[in-house]
């Protein structure tokens, strides 16, 4: 669709980066254009108009002016600013990685009502829903479904014979499962449990509140994260820069880093402070 | 660069050239500056070569607080009568000026330099972070000022912090995010407007 001079987007606040004196340069997904790059001018000023409208995973109507390389925002109108995931690191991180995603695997200027809805969706389930991982995998899971690199997960990726319940192998060059005698002709495969399998089988074509019926333990989210992980990395053919922090989250939650020094008095700082330096 | 398409002398091109590579900083404005600065008598411009220089040669970082100095530690660091019970943590450098401008704040600062940002691949571990749990070791330090950008990634380490220093025994305050002054009701997003709903304060 050709852009008029002045033209309004629904968007979502996927990046910024710091430009010139007080402007941003922000990547915004929005529901009429696809992903479009726009400058918000005065905005690291304080009392700036546009302000926390434009705020990252922000959910925003605006005003934009065609400009010769990029458009510049001129009007800014909150719609929803997700303040319940933006107070809690977990699912903040959680929302900064879907952006990431969002960013990476979309061009600019190629829209995309269903990208654009499941993007929104995600941000809100991801503020409400009680399992962030489940809204996370779900999202993940139908994203790539959307951009053409839908797993195959009823047959096999390779001989297309119908794929039975046992352990079947992942494997992302190939864009599915494969049934194992295939998965023997491969070097790289991953086990597939067969409950991880059913769950995907699952997600793949129900709704989300159906989804959040399937009750995860620490072993099964784990594998199901870095199956998803391992085929995401496979399409952009590098690893996301927030998984890195993701994981780093995962960690201090795990060892309890982080609740065990709840009641440490301040002559075991030390302790603490070299344990850290340590990790 | 297509500036140098048209014949222009060496030493002026290359002036250009890296005046252009400053922040803000355009081909245009380049040129400009260099023009400038032929016609300029050769003292001043050898005071602003030296000072220059002189940046680049004798600001260290101060091995307390981060901030830069050109004496270790640093001015605030050394001064007397700071409370160095109080710690103010701030992003950059830069975000010191405008705290110290107020003649509010009467403790020390820690610089982390940099905020964590995922999206860029930035984590603790690339800011002053263990430095400021060394300074907490001290044991004397009750409250810690988190100064951060009142923005998605500036929370984010925030909220970081607050994990990390809370169970340590230490006090952990904000700075107050609400309606800054001079500001317009009517322009306010509600992220702003809700907060500052929730801190009002009687009058």
């Amino acid at each position: 669709m050709p852009t008029p001079r002045n033209y309004q987007a629904e968007v979502i606040v996927l990046k910024h980066r710091g430009f010139g004196e007080a402007d941003k340069v922000l990547t915004l997904y929005t529901l009429e254009y696809g992903k479009v790059r726009a400058v918000a001018k005065g905005i690291r000023r304080p009392g700036s108009k546009l302000g926390g409208h434009v705020d990252l995973l922000t959910h925003s109507q605006l005003m934009l002016a065609r400009g010769r390389n990029l458009d510049i925002i001129t009007q800014a109108q909150t719609i929803d600013s997700f303040i319940e995931l933006k107070s809690d690191l977990d699912r903040l991180s959680y929302g900064l990685y879907v952006a990431e995603l969002v960013d990476c695997f979309t061009e600019e200027r190629m829209e995309s009502r269903a990208v654009f809805d499941l993007t929104l969706n995600t941000l809100l389930r991801l503020s409400e829903a009680s399992s962030p991982d489940i809204a996370l995998r779900y999202f993940e899971l139908h994203l790539v479904d959307l951009l053409g690199y839908r797993p195959r997960l009823h047959n096999c990726a390779s001989c297309n014979t119908l794929l039975q319940p046992v352990t079947n192998f992942f494997h992302p060059v190939s864009g599915g499962v494969l049934c194992p005698d295939c998965a023997m002709n491969v070097s790289t495969v991953r086990h597939l449990s067969l409950n991880a399998f059913k769950i995907l089988r699952l997600w793949q074509d129900c709704s989300f509140d159906n989804a959040c019926r399937v009750r995860l333990n620490g072993e099964l989210a784990g594998e199901l994260e870095m199956v998803m992980r391992s085929y995401v990395k496979y399409l952009l053919e590098r690893d996301l820069k927030a998984t890195a922090w993701l994981d780093r989250l995962k960690r201090d939650r795990l060892s309890g880093n982080m609740s065990r020094l709840v009641g440490v008095d301040s002559a075991d700082i030390g302790d603490y402070n070299s344990a850290l330096i340590g990790r | 660069m297509k500036g140098n398409i048209i014949p222009t002398a060496q030493p002026v091109a290359r002036l250009i050239e890296e005046l252009s590579k400053l922040p803000g900083i355009g081909p245009k404005s380049a040129q400009r500056m260099t023009y400038y600065l032929l016609r300029v008598p050769i003292d001043e411009v050898k005071a602003l070569a030296e000072a220059i220089i002189d940046v680049k040669e004798k600001i260290t970082l101060c091995s307390t607080c981060f901030n830069i100095t050109d004496t270790d530690p640093c001015l605030i660091c050394r001064d007397e009568g700071r409370e160095r019970s109080r710690i103010c943590i701030v992003e950059d450098p830069l975000d010191i000026l405008p705290l110290e401008r107020t003649r509010k704040y009467r403790g020390v600062y820690h610089v982390l330099h940099g905020v964590i940002s995922p999206g860029d691949g930035v984590g603790p571990e690339d800011l002053k972070i263990k430095e400021l749990l060394g300074r907490l070791n001290s044991g004397y330090v009750t409250e810690i000022i988190l100064a951060t950008n009142p923005n998605v990634e500036g929370e984010a380490t925030a909220m970081y912090l607050q994990r990390l220093i809370t169970p340590l025994g230490v006090k952990v305050t904000r700075l107050a995010r609400g309606l800054p002054y001079g500001a317009d009701l009517e322009y306010a997003d509600d992220a702003t407007l809700s907060r500052a709903l929730e801190g009002r304060q009687e009058f």
